[in-house]
């Protein structure tokens, strides 16, 4: 093979640490195109004709991963960003390595690996260029989309190098240096998302929107009451319905991460008349008994179980002794919660000679594709997902039952692409819900107003009396517990069958209302300022492993120092502090609210600060931590989901409520400027938020809010 | 099934179908603009906004039969020949969708306020947006760019 036919391709190798590798490997090229490409990962492609192509790999979710992620190579590879498109691929783990959007990982794993292949990227440029002119590579510098000799000012553009550059082989890792960050023209900057234009379009982007030719669509109704099989159904007479053209029975395919549900699938010409005949279905249930599956009656077990606690925990605090005055006791509580995508569930797909292909919204394609090899034994050849855009996730996307769902239809009519969507009635009641958990909290201070003993009994919803739901398990690496080594945690399981899922910071969501607004407790009961007695406690133990006290200090500096904290505001009027550690971010909010006469709560003010190290586009980085707190303050003001006799009770917006625009107050955010390794930013600063609230009304009402949702409580004073 | 007419973006527009229909459903599956979006179904929410005469109207809400004849703007139509409006720039500048799902039944609320109240107290922004819900809660920005357009 001549060597201008041979292409170099780096390997982007996942490495234990978490790191990347990066290898030259060789392949051919593909001879039949007309413009020279230069690929050297599939993330980059530089053609001859001065196009210049970055894939973006994570589903988009609203995060703004499709922007930021490219930034990284942009960066390196010394292009402007008015010359680079920004394109998605379609699934491929191999070649791009995790492609979840989840856990606020994108960012950490993708800082180091993406700038350096835009690095060494541009250094093969710059060889490219050295070569042609005969000249050392010292010489050579790139700067947007241009190598340019710096000694006779000569310049060649990237696409003239194409060809050249192709033919070279990969640096070794080693060599590729990487930018300093004051150099950076891009990172750190605002740059507003590469979609923008086709959103306020119109265009279609989303799951929902996809169209295949020929295709049907199709409604499922599932059992209410999350497990049964159909007996039987009116399938005769729904298939007469307007549009109708198929009506058939699933059988469940049950899998922890979002297999098939039991239920009836009807096919129709358009998504309304599927609707109307899922609605008309009357279908005979085979259920177990649901009468236990209720929040009222989890309740009672909760008390019961904090009563007569079974758990003898870890950590050596003693039970608070009633009646002991340097002591305090409270429950917290905070209920089942929905996703509630503003695009609800939805799925495009085709079955076709033993294949699926998907449209899909999905946050996870890799866990689509394992539960599909699970239930049908497909082969990675044998599966197709395109990701589309996703209307939200906040986490409901990375199970794939929606998914599943689809593929099962698709299978009934081989050959016919179908679109199944899901009315907003079904995106809340088929949710993977929050956890709903009751943390008895017990603190006892010493003569000087510190801490001497503290123990939290965690009680979670779960599958069985062992395994509490996602999120119904504290760990002792949060605060206050982790500067605390007496502190005891102890948990108790209460079985359900309610499926669990991923809501935006799972576990601390709820952890840190429950901590924070106990912290403040304790803080009022040793008279001391709830900032004071915060930071006595960071700097109380240096010794502390897996968290940064420095920097959550240098956070709540930042955030008390913004937000005025202390300043005096009018009766009714009042702030409240809170932080939390999560995802690898260290988030410090001081809230503002006011609560009338008549209890009404209106959020005046948010203020963040916020250290995920440095950061990389400023504008979604903003619009991440004003979203995820404000997704914070909807579920603390007003969400709850009820389950009655088995069937989630709420049904849509009105018995669901999210925060709207007359409710939202300022929003301010702070970042402090850190050295710390870049982490994500889709999650951390929604935990703290809620306990700053709450910490604030309490300031201004002299309640303390200890159930949530907030608006189920009588707040008014005189 | 029953013939209709009615008029989307200026072309005029005959289709088959269930004569309850919402305008919704007929514009995404049967006449394929997408961009006006699903969101609750019962008028929450107002992903599904399109404009009626120049008003803000839900399309999640309204049967197909009701609508004979009528002239309907889809958020597909407010750009001229890929053109955006003024507001349209601002929002992409300004960069004020996350996920950007409810933004097109945003924008369609924001322009028919613009239309007729050229500079509009914040006040009357939000009570004019009160029925659009972002579920990212992207107010800040909307608000702002809805500020900036009038200014
Ligand atoms: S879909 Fe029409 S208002 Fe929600
Ligand atoms: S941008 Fe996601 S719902 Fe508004």
């Amino acid at each position: 093979m001549k060597a201008t036919n041979r292409r170099d391709f780096f390997k982007l190798t996942v490495l234990a640490t978490g790191g990347f590798m990066l290898k030259a490997q060789t392949k051919a090229a593909d001879t039949k195109k007309a413009t020279e490409s230069f690929i050297p990962h599939p993330f980059i492609e530089i053609t001859s004709d001065g196009k210049i192509t970055l894939t973006s790999h994570i589903p988009e979710i609203g995060q703004g991963i499709k922007t930021s992620l490219p930034m990284l190579i942009a960066e390196e590879l010394e292009v402007d960003w008015e010359q680079v498109n920004i394109i998605s691929q379609v699934v491929n783990e191999d070649i791009f390595g995790r492609q979840t959007a989840g856990g606020s990982q994108s960012t950490a794993m993708n800082y180091q690996r993406l700038r350096q292949l835009g690095a060494a990227t541009k250094q093969m440029l710059i060889q490219a260029a050295a070569n042609k002119w005969s000249v050392p590579t010292s010489e050579c510098t790139a700067t947007a989309g241009t190598i340019i000799h710096t000694t006779s000012k000569k310049s060649i553009t990237y696409a003239e190098l194409a060809a050249d550059a192709s033919s070279l082989a990969a640096p070794h890792p080693k060599s590729v240096i990487l930018k300093d960050a004051k150099d950076f023209k891009l990172l750190g900057t605002r740059i507003s998302g590469v979609d923008n234009d086709k959103v306020v379009k119109g265009d279609p982007l989303f799951g929902i929107d996809q169209v295949q030719p020929s295709m049907k669509y199709a409604a499922f109704l599932r059992c209410p009451s999350f497990t049964g099989e159909v007996k039987s159904a009116n399938l005769d007479e729904i298939k007469k319905m307007p549009g109708v053209s198929h009506a058939f029975i699933l059988k469940s395919a049950p899998l922890p991460t979002g297999g098939v549900f039991g239920g009836v699938a009807v096919i129709a010409d358009s998504t309304w008349n599927a609707w109307k005949a899922k609605d008309a279905l009357k279908v005979e249930w085979d259920q177990q008994d649901t009468a236990e599956h209720d929040s009222d009656q989890y309740e009672k077990i909760a008390q019961e179980a904090i009563d007569n606690p079974k758990d003898k925990g870890t950590g050596t605090s003693k039970q608070t002794k009633q009646g002991d005055a340097n002591s305090i006791e409270s429950i917290y509580h905070y209920p089942l919660l929905a996703h509630n995508t503003m695009e609800p569930q939805n799925c495009t797909a085709l079955y076709e000679a033993g294949k699926f292909e998907f449209w899909a919204p999905t946050q996870s394609p890799g866990r689509a594709i394992s539960a599909l090899n699970e239930i049908y034994k497909t082969k990675p050849e044998q599966v197709r997902v395109n990701v589309t855009r996703s209307g939200g996730g906040f986490g409901r996307r990375i199970n794939s039952d929606f998914m599943m769902e689809a593929a099962a239809i698709a299978r009934e009519i081989e050959g016919t692409p179908v679109k199944l969507t899901w009315t907003r009635e079904q995106d809340i009641q088929q949710d993977y819900y929050r956890n709903a958990c009751w943390h008895h909290l017990q603190g006892t201070l010493d003569p000087a107003g510190n801490i001497s003993s503290f123990s939290d009994h965690v009680v979670a919803l779960g599958t069985n009396h062992k395994s509490a739901g996602i999120g119904g398990k504290l760990s002792k690496k949060v605060f206050p517990l982790v500067f605390l080594p007496q502190a005891k945690i102890s948990h108790t399981v209460i079985p359900t069958n309610i499926p669990f899922g991923w809501w935006r910071a799972p576990g601390s969501n709820g952890h840190a209302f429950a901590l924070q607004c106990f912290t403040d407790e304790l803080a009022h009961k040793a008279d001391k300022d709830p900032v004071a007695f915060r930071k006595e406690i960071l700097n109380s133990n240096a010794k502390v492993r897996g968290y940064d006290a420095k920097r959550m200090l240098g956070a709540l500096e930042a955030a008390t120092k913004k937000a005025g904290w202390g300043k005096t505001l009018p009766k009714g009027s009042a702030q409240g502090v809170a932080f939390y550690y999560s995802h690898r971010g260290y988030v410090a909010v001081v809230a503002e609210v006011t609560v009338t006469n008549d209890g009404k709560v209106k959020v005046d003010k948010l203020t963040a600060a916020v250290n995920v190290g440095p950061i990389v586009n400023l504008s979604g980085a903003e619009n991440q931590v004003q979203g995820s707190m404000l997704d914070g303050l909807s579920a603390a003001l007003y969400q709850k989901i009820e389950l009655v006799d088995g069937v989630v009770k709420n049904s849509n917006f009105d018995d669901y409520p999210a925060l709207r625009m007359p409710d939202v107050g300022e929003v301010e955010v702070v970042f402090v400027e850190s050295k710390a390794a870049p982490t994500g930013l889709g999650e951390p600063a929604l935990p703290p938020a809620i306990p700053a609230v709450c910490n604030a009304i309490f300031s201004a009402t002299g309640k303390r809010v200890r159930t949530l949702p907030i608006s189920d409580h009588d707040l008014s004073w005189t | 099934m029953a013939m209709h007419t009615i008029n989307v973006n200026g072309k005029s527009e005959t289709v088959d179908v269930t004569s309850d229909t919402p305008l919704l459903w007929v514009l995404r599956d049967t006449l394929g603009y997408t961009g006006t979006k699903f969101g609750c179904g019962k008028g929450l929410c107002g992903a599904c906004t399109v404009h009626l005469d120049g008003q803000a109207v839900r399309s999640c809400s309204m049967p197909i039969s009701s609508l004979e004849g009528q002239s309907i703007t889809t958020i597909e139509g407010l750009a001229d020949n890929g053109k955006l409006t003024p507001l349209q720039e601002i929002w992409c500048e300004q960069d004020v969708a996350q996920c950007g799902y409810c933004q097109g039944g945003q924008i369609m609320s924001a322009t028919a306020l613009l239309n007729k109240t050229e500079k509009p107290s914040e006040h009357e922004i939000e009570s004019a947006m009160a029925g659009n819900l972002c579920r990212c809660a992207t107010y800040s920005r909307i608000k702002k760019a809805i500020i900036t357009a009038a200014t």
